[in-house]
């Protein structure tokens, strides 16, 4: 595979009551350009979800106005995103288009959905509707179950999930855009409300409005960029679902998506030292690390309370950003903030208290709809080229 | 509870569920139980399944406690002793006194329109 990330943006607004959803799918657009140093123009490729709202890719790309001879606008929720780059990526290697831009935005908070439990929405016409939402299906009971299941198998802790949130607002403090920009506690984590348990407040991401976007390119155009060259050594995707009735909620489809990444990219677990796991909740990165090989499965609650997290003390900065945690999770889909943030890494772009010295590789891995449920998980490897 | 949206592949199960009846659907082909019901068998792509009558009984495999709901609610999967397992919630219970494992029985709870929604419920 010969493609790169040659644009990386990330909306700095969290709350945007006063702009159109285009408005801001445009934006993002502008800042990725600025940020690899190519013109609309260049553009041949568009990838998008369902926040662009219109059908698939159409009203936006009119909107933005682009000449395009590639679409794509595979729907994974959260984990849409790293699924377009490797899309991308695979179109780039089929001479399908040069230059791909991939777009998120959303307003939760300014349309009112940032308070309480989301529920899904979700339509009576799928299969599954009849069977969970007369149940009161929710994300977070679902990650609640997830957890539960983790601290009956695995003698996983609130103190362990605690830790996650931890780390998290420890990089958040040195983000200047993050919502939550102040470190907690172990304790405070703890002593926060119990939302849904065994899952506090604390352990919950936050809803942001925002955005942001990515363009990845052919290589001879990466090679006439003065941006470091971030290349695309390895990607997975997998769909996992509930197998007619028997399945393990504490596994997730990172044991598939992470595998087929680190085969492509040639590289183990052990060679990487930043990560952008997908924080919808702390027990999200748990399932993660244990899922994509970071430690055995089961070991996670130790690995985060060993401190394994932290940018400059851990094995495995995670999450430099401030994750969904505490920074940011614009449009309640989290898998374009990881990949920015990957990106930032591996160009050394990070903030300095939380720059990975040589950060020769970068993983981010995204987990779209919900585990327990149905979900995909997405994973890309990214190397910096010298 | 909101009520399911029976379709022409699921009435059968809602209609006995509202005479008492819990039905699952098994594979004649390849014997295998299933959930949630389908006409096509999810593993052997047989479309000879039947609907049985299920036990009712089954164990709690996790489950998650709404507290802040209105009202609070227990989110849960139980495993069937007909082998999957169906997303459900635990009534008539102390939700800080359940367990992951714990036997339960099937009890059937009115929707809001009036459909017979399976439940389930500590035994003993």
């Amino acid at each position: 595979m010969t493609a790169y990330i040659a644009g990386a943006y990330e909306l700095p607004i969290r709350h945007a009551p006063d702009q159109s959803l285009a408005q801001l799918q445009a934006q993002a657009m502008l800042g990725a350009l600025a940020d690899a140093g190519l013109e609309k123009s260049d553009i041949d490729g568009f990838f998008c979800g369902p926040d662009a709202p219109g059908t698939g890719p159409l009203s936006i790309a009119d909107y933005l106005n682009l000449k395009l001879r590639h679409v794509d606008t595979t729907n994974t929720s959260g984990s849409s995103y790293p699924i377009h780059v490797a899309h991308a990526a695979q179109a780039i290697a089929a001479g399908k288009c040069n230059v791909a831009l991939i777009t998120l935005a959303g307003r939760p908070r300014s349309e009112g959905r940032a308070k309480g439990a989301l529920v899904r929405r979700d339509s009576p016409d799928q299969p599954d509707f009849q069977w969970e939402h007369p149940f009161g299906l929710a994300v977070i009971n679902v990650y609640g179950m997830v957890a539960m299941r983790h601290m009956y198998k695995y003698g996983t802790t609130p103190e362990q999930l605690a830790w996650v949130k931890v780390a998290a607002s420890r990089h958040a403090q040195h983000n200047p855009l993050a919502l939550l920009p102040t470190p907690v506690t172990v304790e405070e984590v703890l002593a926060s409300p119990l939302v849904c348990d065994p899952l506090h407040r604390l352990d919950c991401c936050v809803v942001t409005d925002g955005g942001g976007a990515l363009l990845v390119v052919r290589k001879e155009i990466a090679q006439s960029l003065k941006r470091p060259r971030i290349k695309i050594i390895g990607t997975g995707e997998a769909p996992e679902g509930q197998n007619g009735g028997y399945f393990e909620i504490t596994d997730s489809g990172a044991r598939r998506s992470g595998r087929m990444a680190f085969e492509q990219a040639g590289i183990t677990p052990a060679d990487v030292h930043y990560a952008s796991l997908y924080d919808s909740f702390t027990i999200t990165v748990l399932v993660q690390l244990e899922d994509l090989g970071f430690c055995p499965k089961g070991e996670a609650g130790r690995f985060a309370m060993e401190q394994s997290l932290i940018a400059g003390q851990g094995r495995l900065a995670v999450n430099t950003d401030g994750g969904g945690l505490c920074n940011n999770h614009p449009g309640n889909r989290g898998g374009m903030t990881k990949m920015i943030e990957a990106v930032r890494q591996a160009r050394g772009e990070a903030h300095p208290a939380v720059q990975v010295p040589d950060c020769q590789f970068a993983l981010a891995n995204a987990i779209g709809g919900q585990l327990a449920v149905r979900h995909a998980s997405a994973t890309v490897i990214l190397e910096r080229e010298s | 509870m909101i009520d399911p949206t029976p379709t022409p592949e699921t009435e059968a199960f809602w209609k006995a569920a509202a005479e008492g009846t819990f039905l699952i659907k098994r594979c004649r082909t390849c014997g295998k139980a299933h959930w949630y019901p389908r006409t096509v068998c999810p593993f052997c792509v047989s479309s000879e399944t039947e609907w049985i009558t299920g036990s009712g009984r089954g164990s709690l495999y996790s489950f998650s406690y709404m507290r802040k709901a209105t009202p609070p609610f227990v989110m849960a999967y139980v495993t069937l002793e007909e082998g999957p397992t169906m997303m459900t919630n635990i009534v008539d219970c102390d939700p800080q006194e359940l367990r992951i494992g714990q036997a339960v029985k099937l009890i059937f709870k009115p929707s809001e329109g009036g459909f017979a929604v399976p439940c389930f419920s500590p035994v003993g």
